[in-house]
């Protein structure tokens, strides 16, 4: 019968909120960051010049189509390599994590808009407002509500995401708990309390999701 | 302003969507305060054409003259040319899906295009909007969403959102064909005392009654292009041509 002792690990409990803390850093950074990208995508591929739709395209399934994990490598081991500067792995790891994740929001963003009816566009349109204008009051506001809950999951995607920078020693969660387990070689008691954690901080935003889907199947 | 120079001019019209010709080659001229019925079997580019007229479909050949002055196919107009833009501010649409904005109030729907386009402050646009409410007799709905208004209702609304813009043309297309039977009646209401009023409108429609009734002139269209135009009475008591009576006979049950 094993003996449980969470009392050891827990005395590392500050490190395991340090790892809390830098995994909220960047899932915020990658997120702020993932939808400016995500949005800019979005609307090079919604654009009428076929070189931006067509660079946009290309970055999005470049992202999409590749581990996260080989990106994160790449980005610190390799790129470095080919620019012949240092990057530390903050920069690798937050740029990494924005790309990959603005690949996906941009196709959330542009699903979102493209499933306002045409007649909305053309409505407004005909009452002389321009695309601009169209985009910002009449498209936009009605489509965002149809990406919340995609929007939602894919960031709660982007925090277990976050894990990955382990492998490039970022001091977030799941880096941090490896810590503790060395130092206390209890890695049961570690890294079960790790998944508690995430589990804790993942769970309300699912409900949220969920929330916001059951208001949209409501109102159409 | 002269009554001598239409609103709305066409010169050559032609539309192709792919390698099929809807028009080809329409000529017309739309004069103040006319009320012009479009008619014709469906496939025969009348829905085309009235959406030309406000470049929701972008012309592939000829004019289209707003006031005298061509109309560009960018929203700005540069320098001779009108843009789409001033264009569409003038000549208001309204759709057989009414197309209302979902997520505004009807007293939203109706302010939006003033208070956007032409930045008119809320208060003076929302008295107007009210004005146009309690005309279209729905008044007590101004709170009200669209996804809470029958039919009827909502194209009242819509109409009522045409106006606020204080379009000189409306450009009506099939406005009744989505409605139950028994809603036709309150929309056609409110055309007819547009029509009374002098509102220059052309109005796509299935309606052959309510066209003899509120037009002042009638085009039959067939295979994209005009095929038999006058008066209502010329054109639906007294049809010249084979294809023209086949059309008419079979809303004469």
């Amino acid at each position: 019968m094993y003996n449980w002792d969470f009392y050891t690990v827990l005395q590392s409990f500050d490190l395991f909120l340090h790892g809390i803390w830098t995994t909220f850093l960047y899932t915020l950074g990658s997120v702020v960051l993932g939808v400016i990208i995500g949005l800019a995508a979005c609307f090079a591929r919604l654009s009428r010049f076929a070189t931006l739709r067509i660079v946009a395209r290309s970055y999005q399934e470049l992202f999409r189509c590749t581990p996260l994990l080989v990106q994160i490598l790449w980005a610190y081991y390799a790129l470095p390599m080919l620019l012949g500067v240092s990057i530390s792995n903050t920069t690798a790891g937050l740029l990494t994590l924005s790309l990959y994740v603005g690949s996906f929001y941009a196709e959330i963003f542009r699903g979102g808009i493209n499933a306002i009816d045409k007649g909305q566009r053309e409505a407004a349109a005909a009452i002389g407002m321009s695309g601009a204008q169209a985009m910002r009051r009449i498209i936009l506001p009605q489509a965002v509500k149809k990406m919340l809950p995609a929007f939602i999951n894919q960031s709660v995607i982007q925090v277990k995401n976050t894990s990955l920078l382990y492998a490039i020693s970022v001091a977030e969660l799941t880096y941090m708990t490896s810590v503790v387990n060395s130092e206390t070689y209890r890695p049961l008691e570690a890294y079960s309390l790790a998944a508690v954690m995430y589990f804790v901080m993942l769970f309300p935003l699912t409900q949220v999701a969920d929330h916001f889907e059951r208001r949209m199947r409501r109102s159409d | 302003m002269t009554n001598k120079q239409p609103a709305i001019a066409v010169r050559g019209l032609t539309k192709s969507f792919g390698k099929l010709d809807v028009l080809k080659g329409i000529d017309l001229d739309l004069m103040p305060g006319e009320v012009l019925g479009l008619i014709g079997p469906s496939g025969s580019g009348k829905s085309t054409l009235i959406r030309c007229l406000n470049m929701m479909e972008t012309p592939t050949g000829g004019k289209i003259l707003f006031r005298g002055r061509a109309v560009s196919t960018r929203f700005r107009g540069t320098g001779d040319t009108i843009g789409m833009g001033e264009l569409r501010r003038n000549v208001g649409m309204v759709f057989q899906h009414f197309n209302l904005f979902p997520h505004l109030s009807v007293l939203d729907n109706i302010t939006e295009g003033p208070r956007v386009v032409l930045r008119q402050p809320r208060a003076e646009a929302e008295a107007v909007a009210m004005d146009l409410l309690a005309q279209v007799g729905l008044a007590d709905k101004a709170r009200a969403y669209p996804a809470h208004l029958s039919g009827g209702q909502k194209q009242r609304v819509a109409i009522a959102r045409s106006l606020a813009m204080k379009p000189e043309v409306l450009l009506l297309d099939e406005v009744t064909s989505a409605l139950d039977p028994e809603l036709v009646g309150e929309v056609l209401a409110v055309i007819r005392r547009l029509a009374d009023e002098g509102m220059t409108m052309v109005l796509v429609t299935h309606e052959m009654g309510f066209a003899a009734d509120v037009a002042s002139r009638v085009i039959f269209m067939e295979q994209g292009r005009i095929a038999e135009e006058g008066s209502p009475e010329d054109i639906l008591r007294n049809p010249k041509s084979e294809r023209l009576r086949g059309f008419l006979s079979r809303f004469h049950a």
